[in-house]
């Protein structure tokens, strides 16, 4: 433990939280500068309902909304009000499940986007990297070769495509899984295996259409990266001294290999990120993506602004974990 | 312009990647030019009997408003592919600029843009578009939308054109264009530019793989202008009836298709290109070459 490594770790921290605030100042500015004004979309979309409503009404519905909103006062002042807010945990109501606040909306999905974005990304990330690093280091084997076509039309297909083509085959067509929800519904929360089994039932179809998305990318960079450094001296002098082909399938060419697909996890977890909110909305997964799109639904302004700065600091967490546990493989940090 | 049709045959000659990627990407392309010689307005409806499966008449059979789908779908793929387009051409315009001038100024220039430019790269997309496009998606027009997500589609390439910059700072031309007194701007367009492009192509392509899915899903959400025909907003109204329910299945396969489709060929035209510019590939090819020749 190095005097580099602290400087890492501090380094690390200062970009995540330099990541919140840019994210959150733009999340911030977005409705205050944008050509429409939230309040006066909110009360439009209230309008066409077809009610007719005394234009004194509605002049009132406009300052409360604004008040709410926390868009009076100089920018200034509900900046300062923005943050703190955030930061003692009020977001304000939200209006569509009123008055219910949207902090406890969001802590009722977050651990459901959660888990399944941490298992899938993993999952992905661990098979898509092995098998990788086989069919790069075998690449002219046949089957190397038919593994990079699966992966590379799996691959740049959008997650929303993919979800819903699942969801068309393995739940309607072939009704093998459930149509959507996190549980069956009226079965009670409990430590027992009905629960934990309706539960993965559930989770099956948004996990598997993460994690075939998400595999075929790691896949294709694993191979490149692995076809590349059998290339090398290195390799080739060990194979000249009779190493087993296991080991320097494992210790010379993955662990190289390795560092820059840890990086790119770190890089990549946004867009994972965003592939998860919409696979939640084609399953009625009830994480941020579902709660995102009951608030656009129900034109629920507060509750997509939380939404927005929970996958905010959410993500930017999740990529100063990766970067954390990137010593533990790159021993060139500690003793730089 | 003939350099870069000699790449072109190149690549196709020597990549079936590359191959498949051109062949689809003309249909498609293709396809979207028929939309200007279209019978039908995309606006206009209850034309063709509704609900009619494929047949000789409707290739792509008929929607519920009585739309025949596949011209309907050539100029939902024409918008689409015009956005993707327009975005990735707008985005390239930041990622270039911020990727040159942070590389070549270097120092606390080079660090401040960097740390905004990772920001960038990390924060998630999806939640910010949806808040920016439920506020104005009313009034939204194909170029609206492109300007709104070019603004958060430049990030990553702007830090892979800098490091190229990086290493091309040290070279000699560029020492010899400082010293006779050329400008900065100068020396980046007309010297260092020039390099970058091969780079700057592959991530185009991806930039228009990124924006057309990006499109896709905010559609889908009810999120754009769902008056203009696009690949998103043809599955969305398909939602929006039920088509699935009802059996109406080809509402949705068709437009499904022709975006995977288009969406694997692209990628196979990156992943061939990056491997074509990748240098370590390209001596191995010149060894297969050679050995060739020999037998």
């Amino acid at each position: 433990m190095g005097k580099s490594f602290l400087t890492y770790v501090i380094q690390r921290i200062a970009q995540c939280l330099l990541v919140v605030i840019i994210g959150i100042t733009i999340t911030f500015l977005i409705p205050r500068f944008s050509p429409t004004d939230p309040v006066e979309a909110v009360v439009n979309r209230a309008m066409m309902m077809g009610q007719f409503s005394h234009p004194d009404a509605v002049e009132m519905m406009k300052d409360a909304l604004t008040k709410l909103y926390g868009l009076d006062g100089t920018l200034g002042q509900q900046y300062v009000r923005f943050w703190r807010g955030l930061l003692s945990g009020d977001l304000g109501p939200s209006l569509s499940s009123f008055p219910k606040p949207v902090m406890s909306l969001i802590r009722g999905s977050l651990p459901w986007t959660g888990a399944l974005l941490l298992t899938t990304a993993i999952i992905a990330w661990v098979t898509g990297n092995m098998l990788g690093a086989l069919a790069g280091y075998y690449a002219d084997k046949r089957w190397s070769h038919v593994l990079s076509i699966i992966a590379m039309s799996l691959h740049p297909i959008p997650y929303y495509i993919m979800a819903f083509v699942l969801l068309v085959l393995l739940a309607y067509v072939i009704p093998v899984f459930p149509l959507g929800g996190a549980v069956a519904i009226g079965l009670k929360p409990g430590f027992n295996w009905i629960y934990i089994s309706s539960i993965l039932r559930h989770a099956f179809l948004p996990a598997l259409s993460l994690v075939l998305v998400g595999i075929g990318g790691w896949f294709v960079g694993m191979r490149a990266l692995v076809t590349n450094i059998v290339s090398e001296d290195y390799v080739t002098y060990a194979e000249y001294a009779g190493v087993p082909n296991r080991t320097i399938m494992y210790q010379y060419v993955m662990k190289n290999a390795l560092l820059p697909q840890i990086t790119g996890l770190a890089m990549q977890l946004g867009l994972i990120f965003n592939g998860a909110l919409i696979t939640e909305y084609v399953f009625n997964y009830p994480g941020l993506g579902y709660l995102a799109y009951s608030a656009i639904f129900a034109g629920d302004y507060s509750l997509i602004m939380g939404v927005a700065v929970f996958s905010i600091i959410g993500v930017s967490l999740a990529v100063l974990l990766v970067d954390l546990a990137y010593p533990l493989f790159d021993p060139r940090v500690k003793h730089q | 312009m003939r350099g870069f049709l000699r790449v072109v045959a190149d690549l196709y000659r020597s990549d079936p990647r590359c191959r498949f990627a051109f062949t689809a990407i003309s249909i498609v392309i293709m396809f979207a030019l028929m939309s200007f010689v279209s019978p039908q307005d995309p606006g206009s409806s209850y034309y063709a009997p509704p609900n009619q499966p494929p047949s000789v008449a409707h290739p792509f059979g008929t929607n519920s408003r009585g739309q025949d789908m596949f011209w309907f779908l050539t100029f939902a793929v024409r918008n689409s592919l015009v956005f993707g387009v327009i975005t990735a051409i707008l985005s390239r315009i930041i990622a270039i600029s911020i990727g040159l001038i942070a590389g070549y100024k270097g120092g606390i220039i080079d660090r401040i843009m960097m740390v905004i430019n990772d920001s960038f790269v990390v924060l998630p997309v999806l939640p910010l578009l949806i808040l920016i496009n439920f506020i104005i998606r009313e009034q939204m027009s194909i170029l609206q939308l492109a300007m709104v997500i070019a603004a958060f589609g430049w990030a990553w390439d702007a830090r892979l054109i800098r490091s190229q910059v990086l290493s091309l700072k040290e070279r000699e031309f560029t020492y010899t264009s400082v010293f006779s007194g050329t400008k900065t701007s100068s020396i980046l367009i007309s010297e260092h530019l020039p390099f970058v492009m091969p780079i700057v192509l592959s991530t185009t392509i991806n930039n228009l793989l990124w924006a057309i899915g990006m499109e896709v899903t905010l559609a889908v959400l009810g999120l754009s202008n769902i008056g203009i025909p696009t690949i998103g907003t043809t599955i969305y109204w398909a939602n929006q009836h039920q088509a699935l329910i009802s059996g109406v299945w080809w509402w949705i396969a068709a437009p499904v298709a022709i975006s995977v489709l288009l969406f694997v060929a692209l990628y196979l035209l990156v992943v061939g290109l990056g491997a074509y510019l990748d240098p370590r590939t390209r001596l191995q090819r010149m060894k297969g070459v050679l050995s060739d020749e020999r037998a």
